[in-house]
């Protein structure tokens, strides 16, 4: 490279500009991305405006979809669980991610020994959680049907509904204590240190250093929880099958698609996820200002 | 200077985040830090993360005692108890139930899916970390944004295109979505570790003529290596572990992955659950091979998605 193009600037500025990489390197991934996750963003749109069985063409029909889910009781059901099932799992596992996640960042000596333990559900996949689920709990055969008080919890609304509460938070619990755990390790000790020389106490220190330091984390676990809780299908698929009141949206998506091939209007149903999928997880970006590529400790 | 002995002495500036913690500058966190001479352990923190053993611990114990009991002992005794007859019977009839299929063509779609992966978010988180253009910036958000893509909402779509695509009942189905959609949470794990190699490095090879793909070959990828370890084990589990796109882009049994083997043999087995749950274990053993080799570089990994 010839010293024209190589412009010295001040230390501790970004650099010069040899050697940098155009924004080429990342156009391969976006138009992959593009195809497979943005493209049909769109066309999940157009498709619930078509009637469509998945073979030959959807043929175009207008709002008639939207407007036979509007008038849906199905729907409105689905979309009552669906918020039940993720304000029920926010509530469950953020407190006990958060503190096991930050008990899990200090310098215990079991420590290691427990956090392998805690991440054994992370191993299993979402249908081998879910059968395990279901085989414990199956009410004939199950183990707990020789454990004599145990009661028949998947043959019931709303106890097959907290089931798959309870198995989500199991099945995922570990991986938001990780992400608690890291954002824990990262708070500078020096504000523990000074809160200390203040005479703070364990529980003040938690609430004013430890709480707000963890922001960006929240909202990252946050947002990966209730996107992900928005779109729960395999526990349900596998340990309820839809009964019981626990068709929440995903399901009847599947349900109206691919069980009683009407694509179209299974594409409206998706629709309002990604629309709700969207919305939440927009509002709490901007509501924490993630994504800005700032420092949690920005100004410290 | 050449570019690799700049590479050599370099250290990570991530605080080591496995198991057990270096002692980094930036502290160990609100119990470690906060009466560090004292040592006083917090017994109700103590007590909750015991409470959370027992919600992991015992099922999982329960899941192992049923696998090595003969059906008869199953149904009738108390799962928390040692089995009589210990047996492995229940192994021998999953292992005979076409499981070794099931985990060849995962085994196939997992090691594609990574290869895919890893080329593309390197490439593409030198371009967000380096070329900082408004660009690669708004690519950046692109990817941010695409975490919150439910894979729900799009499989309706996704199954329109590979039926296009000609794709339907075949591996390449369920690669092509499930890479996709493993590169937004790729993309933010490696701009994390990308971000940590120091400005220095980049201007001395810069310095000495580097063009962008030397930079990348010799200094980026060997910096990274622990990211890179970290998305293709991310890689590889969402592979493994998928379910809506084999459930729904497949078909035959020859393209059939073992998640969805597991949910069918569900009905095949019915209640034969020991035989069932063994399957389930058999399933989980390559994830977990993976997970003793890498633990580390995944957990520390995952742990940088919420730190950052």
């Amino acid at each position: 490279m010839s010293l024209t193009t190589t412009r010295r600037r001040l230390p501790g500025s970004s650099g010069s500009r040899v050697g940098r990489p155009g924004a080429v390197w990342a156009l391969p991934a976006l138009l992959f991305f593009g195809a497979f996750a943005l493209l049909p963003l769109v066309l999940v749109a157009y498709l619930s405006l078509t009637a469509w069985n998945g073979l030959g063409t959807p043929d175009f029909i207008g709002t008639q979809n939207w407007e036979e889910l509007a008038g849906d009781p199905a729907m409105r059901e689905a979309v009552g669980l669906s918020t039940a099932l993720t304000t029920l799992s926010w509530l469950v596992q953020t407190p006990i991610s958060l503190l096991l996640g930050v008990w899990a960042a200090g310098p215990q000596r079991n420590r290691a020994i427990l956090s392998a333990i805690f991440f054994v559900p992370l191993l299993l996949s979402t249908a081998a959680i879910a059968i395990l689920w279901r085989a414990l709990l199956e009410p004939n055969f199950g183990p707990m049907s020789n454990v004599g008080w145990f009661p028949n919890l998947l043959g019931d609304s709303p106890s097959a509904l907290l089931v798959i509460v309870f198995v989500t938070a199991w099945q995922f619990i570990p991986l938001h204590t990780l992400l608690y755990q890291g954002g824990a390790r990262q708070i500078p000790v020096s504000l523990y240190q000074a809160a200390e020389i203040d005479g703070a106490s364990r529980a003040r220190a938690f609430w004013h250093i430890t709480l707000p330091q963890l922001r960006n984390t929240i909202t990252t676990s946050s947002v990966l929880m209730v996107v992900g809780t928005l779109t729960y299908f395999e526990t349900v698929l596998v340990i309820t099958g839809g009964k019981h009141h626990t068709t929440i949206v995903p399901y009847l998506m599947y349900e109206s698609g691919f069980v009683a091939t009407r694509l179209g209007y299974a594409s409206a149903v998706a629709c309002t996820l990604v629309v709700v999928a969207t919305a939440v997880s927009l509002a709490m970006v901007r509501f924490t200002g993630f994504g800005s590529m700032r420092s949690t400790r920005e100004g410290m | 200077m050449t570019g690799t002995s700049q590479v050599a002495p370099a250290p990570e500036a991530e605080p080591t985040t496995g198991d057990t913690p270096a002692p980094s500058p930036q502290g160990r966190g609100w119990w470690g830090s906060l009466r560090a001479g004292s040592r006083r352990h917090n017994v109700l923190a103590g007590a909750g993360a015991f409470v959370w053993l027992l919600v992991v611990g015992v099922p999982i114990y329960s899941l192992l005692v049923a696998t090595i009991q003969p059906y008869e002992d199953y149904i009738a005794s108390n799962p928390l108890v040692p089995p009589d007859n210990p047996t492995l019977d229940n192994y021998v009839t999953a292992l005979n139930s076409g499981l070794f299929g099931f985990v060849w063509n995962t085994l196939l779609v997992t090691v594609a899916v990574v290869a895919i992966v890893v080329a593309l978010t390197t490439t593409t988180a030198f371009a967000i970390v380096r070329a900082r253009t408004r660009w690669t910036t708004g690519i950046f958000r692109v990817f941010l944004l695409g975490l919150a893509i439910p894979l729900q909402a799009v499989v309706i779509p996704v199954y329109l295109i590979i039926n296009q695509l000609g794709l339907y009942d075949s591996l390449m189905a369920i690669v092509l979505p499930t890479a996709a959609f493993a590169l937004p949470v790729c993309v933010l794990i490696l701009t994390g570790s990308m971000r940590d190699i120091s400005d220095d490095l980049y201007e001395a090879m810069a310095i000495d003529g580097a063009g962008s793909v030397r930079i990348f070959v010799q200094l980026v990828l060997p910096m990274s290596r622990s990211g890179i370890s970290t998305v293709g084990i991310y890689a590889a589990l969402q592979a493994w572990n998928g379910f809506l796109f084999p459930f729904l882009l497949t078909q035959s049994e020859e393209n059939r992955l073992i998640t969805l083997g597991l949910f069918e043999f569900q009905d095949q087995f019915g209640v034969n659950i020991p035989a069932l749950l063994s399957a389930v274990v058999l399933s989980a053993i390559p994830i977990l091979i993976v997970y003793l080799i890498a633990r580390r570089s995944l957990v520390a990994g995952l742990m940088g998605v919420g730190g950052k």
